[in-house]
C-alpha cells in the first residue's frame, strides 16, 4: 500500500470548486484561485459579504485574471453600446450570462457602494440583463466594465446585439388591444343580459339605451383591437391568398353591421357581445402564441462570436480598434483564447489554433510562420501577431453569410394545417352564405340578408383560428420544460413533418472537449518522457491528446523522427528507439478487437502497452440506430474520419457519413437533400453548421449551456436532452394530431350554428351562447390532450 | 327606474378608470419585468451608516427643533 496523504476536500468558498491548493485562505476561508479570493476580498472591503448568505458559492470561478478591455475607451465602440448619454450622466444595458440566484440580484444592485458614481442599477433577472445609468465624468465605460469584471461578473459585449434588438421589436400594444376588447366585452355582456331574460312593454326605452351603448363599445373593438384583422386579410387579399384572417375579418364586419342596424331599425339587440368575445379571445389566442424567451437567441451569426474590436500594432504601438475598420494589410495581436476575427498571415508566434467551431476539428491545430490562418479559430497559448489578408466579412468562414440561404425570406417553409384548411374553409363557408342568400332572396330579401349575415357569423371560425395556437403554447410549454427550445409554434409543425435528419458530429453527437484517455500497461516517468518527446512532433490529434495527457513533462532532443499518415511515428529519442501508433507498425500482424481507437507502443521493440481513447458521445446514441426506421439519418462532420469506425456503431452504412465537410458542403448537401423532396432537420452547433442550419427545413442547434454562442437557428436544444428526441419528434407528432381533432370539433360546432343560420332566424342569444361555449371546449381539449400526450410521451 | 341611467354612467365611468389604470401601468413598464420584483422583496436592506446622509438628517431635526423653540 502506498503512503497517502488524507487532505480533507475544501470548496472555494465563492465559487464552490474543489480547492487544489491550501495557499488561497483568508479569514478561514478557503478559495480555489486567486481570482476568486481577490474577488471576495473586494466584497468585503466594501461590507457586501451578505452575497454569500443568500446562497452557498454564488461566484463563478475566476482562473482568467487579466483584464481585456482597452477598446472601451474608443469612442465609436463606446457609442454603439451605450442606450443613453447626456452631459452628465450615460445609461448602458448590459448582457450578463452568469446572473444566477438572488445573491447575483443583491450584489448588481449595490454596485453603487464600490463605487458611488454609479447611480442607479437594476438587474432584469429574466433576460439576464443589469441597466446601469452612472456619471461619466468620474467613472468610463471601461472601468464599469473591469468593477463588473472585478466582482466575477463579465458582461457579454459583442458586435451583433441581438438580445437587445430582439427585445425592442415586440411592440404592437397587443395587451392594450386584449385590455380594451376584455373591458368592452365585460360591459357588453351585463349590458345584453336584460334583453335575454325578457324586458316587458313597459321597459322599452332601456331597450335602445342598451343597444346603443353596446355599439358604443363594438367600435373600440373594431377599429382598435380587431383592426389588425381587417388589415392581414386586405394583404392577403392583394397577394392572392386566402387565409383565416379573411373570414375572420368578414365575420367582424358582418357582426358590426348587423349590429347596428339592428340597433337603429329597433328589429332586435344586435350581436354585440358575441361580436367583443370573438375579437377578444382571438387575441388571447395570438397573446399565447407568442412565447418569448429573452435570454435565448435564434438570430446570432458570426458576428455574436467574434469581438467587438481588435489590438492592432501602428509604428510600434498596439491601439485597439473597432473590427469593422480592421483593413488588409493590418498587423492584429492575438492572446491566448482569443478569437481570429479574419484571415491572415501569421507573422510572430507559436500559433495553436482551436478551430473546433469552425470546423469541428476538436483538436488545436499548430500553424507554422507564414501559413494563413482562417478566421474564427481561437488562439491557445502565447499571443501571437498576424497580418490581415481579408477583411472580416469576406474571410473563409464569414463568406458563408453571404450565401442566398441568409438572405432570402423564410417564408418558402412548409405551409402549417391553418393555412392549408382556411383556404377550403373560407370558400366552402362563402358557398354556403351566397347560396342561403339566393335561397331566401327570391321570396323575402329581408330574411335573405339575415340568413346570409348569420352564416358568416356562426361559421366565423374562431375555435379554428384558437385550436392552433393553444396546441402550441401548451406543446412550447412541454418542450421548454425539457429544455427544448423553439422558436415559435409554427417550429412544433415542422418538427412534426421532418423526414430526413442530419447531424453534426463535433459538439453535437460528442461532447467537444472530453476524449479520455487510458493507459494500459505500467509506464515509468522515464518512459513518459521518451513517448512525450516524440510526440510533441506530431500534429496528429491523437499525439497532441498523449503530450496533453502526459502533461508537462521536459523534452529530449530527438535524433530521428519519421511520421508514417494513418499508421504512426517511428522515433529515435535520446538513443532510444520508439515505435508509437497503430497495432499494425508496432505489433505487425495485428487484428484488433474491441471498438476504441488505440494508441500502441514500443520501446527498444519490446512492447510496452498503449493508450486507448474514448470518444465521449452524449447520451442517448443508442435512439440513433432506432430512429433510422422511421427517418433517413445522415451524419456531415468537418471532421477527418478517425471515428468512422467507432460510429458504425451508430449509422448503419458507411454512405450515410460523410466527413471532412466544408460549411459550404454542408449547405449544399442539405439542398441536394431538399431537391429530392426530402424534409430536413439539421442538428448542429458551430459557426460551420450556419448555412446548413438555415438552408434545412428545421435546423436545431445543440449547446451544452444555452447562455453560449448558438450559431442562427429554429431551435436550441440542449445537450442533456439529446436523448429524448425521439420523444419530442413523436410528441410533435402527436400536438398535430390534437390540431386535426380540435379542428373537427369546432367544425362540428360551425355545423350545429349553420343549421340554424341557413334558415335565418339565428337568435343572438344562440350566437352569444354557442361561440363562448366552442371556445371554451376547444382551449380545455387541448390543453388536456396536450398534456396527456406529453405524460405519454413521458416528457411532463 | 330612470336612475339606472345614472347607475349605468357611474358604472362606466369607473371601469373607465381601471381601464386608464392599466393602460398607464403597462405605458410606464411596470408589467415589462414581472419577475426580479418576486426575488427582490426576499432580500434585506441592510442599513449601512451613511455620515453625509446621516449628518444631512441631524441637521435637518436640529433646525426644526430651532424654529420651534424661537416660536
Amino acid at each position: 500500500m502506498p503512503e497517502t496523504v488524507l487532505l480533507e476536500k475544501t470548496n472555494c468558498y465563492h465559487c464552490g470548486d474543489d480547492c487544489l491548493t491550501p495557499s488561497y485562505v483568508i479569514e478561514e476561508k478557503h478559495f480555489c484561485c486567486h481570482g476568486c479570493k481577490s474577488i471576495y476580498e473586494i466584497l468585503s472591503r466594501n461590507q457586501l459579504c451578505n452575497y454569500y448568505n443568500y446562497n452557498d458559492h454564488p461566484g463563478a470561478t475566476r482562473a482568467r485574471t487579466d483584464k481585456r478591455f482597452d477598446y472601451l475607451s474608443n469612442p465609436e465602440i463606446i457609442s454603439e453600446l451605450i442606450d443613453y448619454t447626456d452631459a452628465k450622466v450615460t445609461t448602458v444595458t448590459f448582457y450578463i450570462p452568469y446572473i444566477h440566484c438572488s445573491s447575483c440580484l443583491w450584489l448588481l444592485e449595490q454596485l453603487n457602494r464600490i463605487n458611488p458614481a454609479i447611480h442607479y442599477c437594476r438587474v432584469d433577472f429574466l433576460k439576464k440583463q443589469l441597466n446601469i445609468r452612472f456619471d461619466h465624468q468620474q467613472l468610463n465605460l471601461q472601468g464599469l466594465v473591469e468593477l463588473l469584471f472585478d466582482i466575477g461578473y463579465e458582461p457579454v459585449i459583442s458586435l451583433q446585439d441581438v438580445i437587445r434588438k430582439q427585445n425592442s421589436v415586440k411592440k404592437d400594444n397587443l395587451v392594450q388591444k386584449i385590455a380594451v376588447a376584455g373591458f368592452c366585452f365585460g360591459n357588453v355582456m351585463l349590458l345584453s343580459f336584460p334583453e335575454y331574460f325578457g324586458l316587458s312593454a313597459f321597459e322599452q326605452t332601456f331597450q335602445h339605451f342598451f343597444g346603443w351603448l353596446n355599439v358604443l363599445f363594438g367600435i373600440p373593438v373594431v377599429f382598435y383591437s380587431g383592426w389588425g384583422y381587417f388589415v392581414s386579410a386586405w394583404q392577403n387579399l392583394r397577394n392572392k391568398v386566402l387565409n383565416i384572417d379573411f373570414p375572420l375579418a368578414l365575420g367582424i364586419a358582418v357582426l358590426f353591421l348587423r349590429t347596428v342596424a339592428e340597433v337603429y331599425s329597433h328589429a332586435g339587440a344586435g350581436f354585440a357581445d358575441t361580436l367583443c368575445g370573438l375579437v377578444f379571445f382571438l387575441l388571447i389566442g395570438k397573446f399565447v402564441q407568442q412565447k418569448t424567451y429573452h435570454h435565448i437567441s435564434f438570430e446570432r451569426d458570426y458576428r455574436s462570436f467574434f469581438p467587438v474590436a481588435v489590438q492592432v500594432v501602428k509604428e510600434g504601438v498596439e491601439i485597439p480598434i473597432p473590427l469593422s475598420q480592421l483593413q488588409v494589410g493590418h498587423r492584429m495581436v492575438i492572446r491566448n483564447s482569443e478569437i481570429i476575427p479574419a484571415d491572415a498571415i501569421l507573422l510572430k508566434g507559436e500559433a495553436l489554433v482551436d478551430f473546433s467551431f469552425v470546423t469541428g476539428e476538436s483538436v488545436p491545430v499548430y500553424k507554422t510562420l507564414g501559413e494563413i490562418v482562417y478566421a474564427g479559430g481561437r488562439q491557445t497559448g502565447q499571443a501571437i501577431e498576424l497580418e490581415v489578408l481579408k477583411p472580416v466579412s469576406q474571410s473563409y468562414l464569414t463568406q458563408l453569410w453571404n450565401n442566398e440561404a441568409f438572405t432570402r425570406k423564410q417564408d418558402n417553409r412548409m405551409r402549417t394545417f391553418n393555412e392549408r384548411v382556411s383556404k377550403y374553409f373560407t370558400v366552402v363557408l362563402l358557398i354556403i352564405a351566397f347560396g342561403a342568400f339566393f335561397l331566401w332572396a327570391g321570396s323575402d330579401i329581408h330574411r335573405a340578408l339575415a340568413a346570409f349575415t348569420a352564416v358568416l357569423i356562426v361559421a366565423c371560425p374562431c375555435a379554428l383560428a384558437l385550436s392552433t395556437p393553444f396546441t402550441m403554447s401548451a406543446a412550447l410549454s412541454v418542450f421548454d420544460r425539457n429544455l427544448f427550445y423553439l422558436k415559435n409554434a409554427a417550429v412544433v409543425e415542422q418538427l412534426a413533418r421532418i423526414d430526413t435528419i442530419v447531424m453534426d458530429k463535433t459538439g453535437t453527437l460528442t461532447l467537444a472537449d472530453n476524449k479520455q484517455v487510458e493507459v494500459a500497461g505500467d509506464l515509468s516517468d522515464q518512459q513518459k518522457q521518451l513517448i512525450y518527446s516524440a510526440c510533441i512532433n506530431s500534429n496528429h490529434p491523437l499525439s497532441r491528446m498523449i503530450c496533453h495527457f502526459l502533461g508537462n513533462i521536459y523534452r529530449l532532443p530527438t535524433s530521428e523522427y519519421q511520421e508514417i499518415g494513418g499508421k504512426g511515428i517511428i522515433a529515435v529519442v535520446n538513443g532510444q528507439y520508439l515505435r508509437i501508433g497503430s497495432g499494425d507498425l508496432v505489433l505487425g500482424e495485428y487484428y484488433e478487437k474491441s471498438k476504441k481507437t488505440k494508441v500502441h507502443l514500443a520501446i527498444n521493440g519490446s512492447y510496452a502497452g498503449y493508450f486507448a481513447f474514448d470518444q465521449q458521445y452524449r447520451e442517448g446514441m443508442h435512439q440513433i440506430p432506432k430512429m433510422s426506421g422511421k427517418y433517413e439519418m445522415f451524419l456531415l462532420s468537418g471532421d477527418q474520419d478517425h471515428d468512422q469506425h467507432d460510429l458504425m456503431r451508430f449509422f448503419k452504412s458507411r454512405g450515410q457519413m460523410h466527413f471532412e465537410q466544408s460549411p459550404q458542403q454542408k449547405l449544399d448537401f442539405i439542398q441536394a437533400l431538399q431537391l429530392q423532396e426530402k424534409k430536413v432537420m439539421m442538428m448542429g452547433d458551430g459557426l460551420n453548421d450556419a448555412g446548413a442550419l438555415k438552408q434545412s427545413d428545421l435546423g436545431i442547434a445543440v449547446t451544452d449551456s444555452v447562455n453560449n454562442f448558438t450559431p442562427g437557428s429554429d431551435a436550441i436544444l440542449d445537450g442533456k436532452s439529446f436523448y429524448k428526441l425521439p420523444q419530442f419528434l413523436h410528441f410533435a407528432k402527436d400536438a398535430v394530431t390534437i390540431i386535426h381533432i380540435s379542428f373537427l370539433i369546432s367544425l362540428t360546432y360551425n355545423i350545429i350554428g349553420l343549421s340554424y343560420a341557413v334558415t335565418g332566424k339565428l337568435s343572438p342569444l344562440i350566437a352569444a351562447i354557442l361561440m363562448p361555449v366552442s371556445t371554451a371546449t376547444i382551449i380545455s381539449f387541448t390543453s388536456l390532450a396536450t398534456h396527456f400526450a406529453a405524460k405519454k410521451r413521458r416528457l411532463v | 327606474m330612470s336612475i339606472i341611467y345614472f347607475l349605468i354612467g357611474c358604472s362606466v365611468i369607473m371601469a373607465l378608470l381601471f381601464l386608464f389604470a392599466f393602460f398607464w401601468a403597462q405605458r410606464s413598464g411596470q408589467n415589462d419585468d414581472l419577475f426580479t420584483p418576486s426575488m427582490r422583496i426576499l432580500l434585506e436592506d441592510d442599513h449601512i451608516p451613511d455620515p453625509v446622509a446621516d449628518a444631512a438628517i441631524k441637521s435637518l431635526a436640529e433646525e426644526k427643533i430651532q424654529k420651534a423653540a424661537n416660536k
